[in-house]
């Protein structure tokens, strides 16, 4: 049977499990997005978008799907804590890809009006703000991951600031993957923010248990009119895991969006972020820097949608590969015809520390607009050995001066995030990454040998 | 203190340096003088450990071993010093982390702990004053952005502070304005003693006003052609190469 014929079956065999107690929007939703993965399936090896990714494979093995939240007990105060240093965070676990309840209960009201917790929880308490929300902005007939995750994804996180609310306190989203079997997972996470809001979201990625893993989740993001987003997601999963993203991001009038993705770790990642500035003014930057080893491959797919003049857009991706690993980078932006005024631009540099190692990258501009400013540029080189040079005849040993170099050649992506605590907190998770040793979080007691 | 016998050097099967010879004691100054492509850069990576050449031939002994089985991180630890003509630019290494790091690793090969941040800052000031440097400069990236001259003074900053045996001055003085040449040479002399040796290798004779040398060499075409007193500098600034280019020349 076809792979993508399995996914049709086991979301038939299921459908009265799946989203039991869903509104009828909800089901409706999920109908059409069964339709549109039957439409479009799993993405061949011709298909353009996925020519250096090819996922069908990893969803093709014997792979078990919770349709119900299972009941893993652990004390994840005990084994595992995400601690980022001076950074005060309400901290939303999931499980498997379910909401999990620790601490705080599964929905947050706070009197200003903000709303965080577990998305199924809130599309039963708050079903009209969600539906006003939920699958809008990651539509199912685009991308059949996200069509893919639209059918099957029951629960994830949910984050809603109302107008003119800044939040102080980051949200801090740990997804953990944990079982005794291999697993599939596909959780969402909606995150709404209305006119002059403001947030910060960390989302932190794990694999607590060598299984093999297999995500593909879908985050939705909306950026109201003059309001501040500041979304960082933090993959730390091991080799034998593959993990899709769909990043879905829509930006109002001069609002400001900054998106990164750091990938220490991962055996197949790909990222898929589509920011869709949809109103004037707006400004987004998206940061990338993924290290890879081994047989690990990385491939940042994103798309930056000028649909309104007067838009910034700024990416900065940077990669560095060692032995077998590969790597990808795919950076459109497309200027619609009335986006006057437009300012893209793009960057991708990448370091292979092996001869072995490989990276493709392929930056594409589609510009329907005269009156733009758009660069972009692309490298894919070895370390500077005259800077290696440099640093070795002042004393400093081979080893340590190509590792000063990594720093620095990381350091250019890292320096652009926003939160400084964040940004040493990453540093020392990268500088350990480039240092071989294992970057888990230093409170977690698991210690995992992938 | 350095003994180089019949060196030759070559990078990718051309042949860049011809048969050098060369002896430098403890307390010289020496001169090395000669046109463009020469070989004067590359003597001075030969000696630094650059790896993309080629020794065919010969040998480099300092302090009496065999300077060639030393990586360049060891050679520096042994204390050569060499002051790049074209100082490379290194963003996102700032200079304190790179000038304690560095340091650092010369005090670990002696068996020393590491310098203490206060210590270090205290070092990195006095230094400063004897180049005179912007304070700005050690705020900022390796060399990033810094002007010609600039990019000059901070190899002699290293070079005082890292305090080496033997330094190898590459075209230090080019690009500096009249005050920045004799400051610059005010720091060489000022870490000239018995113990210590410079090999400098410059174009200009007004450099040598500063910095007198006990030997001048010529090195043309990967050989030292001719080597003289101080004098030889004066005559090379007035009348050129073009009398030795025939003797040698002519010779071929
Ligand atoms: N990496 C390289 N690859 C090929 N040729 C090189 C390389 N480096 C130097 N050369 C050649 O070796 C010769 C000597 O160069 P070198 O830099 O040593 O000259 P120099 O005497 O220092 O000259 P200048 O006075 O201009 O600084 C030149 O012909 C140069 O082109
Ligand atoms: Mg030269």
């Amino acid at each position: 049977m076809q792979t993508t014929d399995k996914y049709l079956e086991l979301f038939q065999q299921n459908r009265e499990q799946i989203g039991k107690e869903d509104p009828l929007f909800l089901k409706e939703l999920r109908d059409a997005a069964i339709k549109a993965f039957q439409r479009d399936g799993f993405p061949g090896r011709k298909e353009e978008r996925y020519k250096y990714t090819h996922l069908e494979p990893a969803f093709d093995g014997k792979l078990s799907f919770d349709f119900q939240p299972r009941q893993i007990h652990f004390d994840d105060s005990e084994i595992f804590s995400c601690d980022v240093p001076l950074l005060d965070s309400n901290v939303l676990t999931v499980l498997n890809g379910f909401f999990h309840q620790n601490g705080e209960g599964i929905l947050t009201k706070l009197d200003n009006g903000i709303i965080y917790g577990g998305l199924k929880e809130a599309i039963a308490q708050f079903p009209d703000l969600v539906e006003k929300y939920l699958g809008k902005n990651a539509p199912t007939d685009d991308e059949p991951f996200v069509a893919l995750n639209t059918a099957f994804s029951q629960d994830g996180i949910f984050l809603y600031v109302p107008e003119g609310i800044r939040m102080e306190r980051p949200i801090q989203i740990i997804n953990l993957l944990l079982s005794d079997k291999n697993q599939m997972v596909q959780h969402r996470n909606l995150l709404v923010l209305e006119r002059n809001a403001a947030a910060q979201v960390i989302i932190c990625d794990h694999t607590l248990s060598p299984h093999m893993f297999l995500t593909n989740s879908v985050t939705e993001v909306y950026t109201g009119e003059n309001a501040d987003m500041d979304l960082l997601r933090l993959q730390n999963e091991h080799n034998n895991s593959c993990q899709v993203t769909n990043t879905w991001i829509s930006q109002d009038r001069n609002s400001r969006c900054q998106h990164g993705t750091i990938t220490l770790h991962g055996g197949i990642v790909r990222n898929n972020l589509r920011i869709n500035m949809e109103g004037e003014g707006a400004e987004t930057s998206a940061l990338g820097l993924f290290l890879t080893d081994k047989m690990q491959h990385v491939d940042n797919y994103t798309v930056i949608e000028h649909s309104k003049p007067h838009c910034t857009s700024n990416q900065y991706y940077k990669g560095v590969l060692d032995d077998i690993s590969t790597g990808a980078f795919n950076g459109k932006i497309h200027v619609h015809p009335d986006a006057q005024k437009t300012e893209a631009f793009q960057t991708n540099n990448n370091i292979l520390l092996s001869d072995t190692a490989k990276m493709q990258t392929k930056p594409r501009l589609e510009i329907y607009a005269d009156d733009v400013k758009c660069s972009h540029g692309a490298t894919v080189g070895q370390i500077d050995e005259e800077a290696l040079f440099y640093l070795q005849s002042r004393g400093i040993p081979k080893e340590e001066s190509r590792l000063m170099l990594m720093d620095a050649f990381t350091w250019d992506v890292i320096s652009k995030i926003k939160q400084l605590s964040l940004q040493v907190r990453i540093t020392d998770l990268v500088s350990k990454r480039l240092r071989g040793e294992l970057s888990r979080c230093n409170n977690c007691a698991m210690h995992c040998e992938h | 203190m350095l003994e180089i016998k019949d060196l030759k050097v070559s990078i990718e099967d051309k042949e860049i340096l011809k048969g050098i010879n060369l002896s430098v004691k403890a307390g010289e100054v020496h001169a090395i003088m000669g046109p463009n492509g020469s070989g004067k850069s590359t003597l001075a990576s030969a000696l630094a450990g650059r790896d993309y050449f080629n020794i065919t031939n010969g040998k480099i002994l300092y302090e009496g071993k065999d300077l060639t089985e030393l990586s360049p991180e060891d050679r520096a630890r042994e204390g050569i010093f060499l002051g790049f003509q074209y100082p490379v630019e290194i963003p996102g290494v700032s200079m304190v982390n790179f000038l304690r790091t560095a340091i650092n690793s010369m005090r670990k090969y002696r068996e020393q702990d590491p310098l203490p941040a206060g210590e270090f800052l205290k070092l990195m000031r006095e230094k400063k004053k004897i180049v005179e440097i912007d304070s700005d400069l050690t705020n900022r990236s390796v060399n990033e952005g810094f002007s010609g001259g600039e990019k000059k003074k901070n190899e002699i900053f290293q070079m005082a502070l890292l305090e080496p045996k033997l330094a190898i001055l590459d075209e230090t003085d080019s690009g500096l304005d009249i005050d920045a040449l004799r400051i610059v040479s005010n720091g060489v002399n000022k870490l000239r003693s018995p113990e210590n040796a410079t090999i400098i290798i410059t174009h200009y004779q007004r450099l040598l006003d500063y910095i007198v040398p006990d030997v001048v060499h010529v090195l043309y075409k990967g050989r030292i052609v001719k080597s003289g007193d101080k004098s030889l500098a004066r005559e090379l600034e007035e009348h050129g190469y073009d009398w030795i280019k025939q003797e040698v020349d002519a010779n071929d």
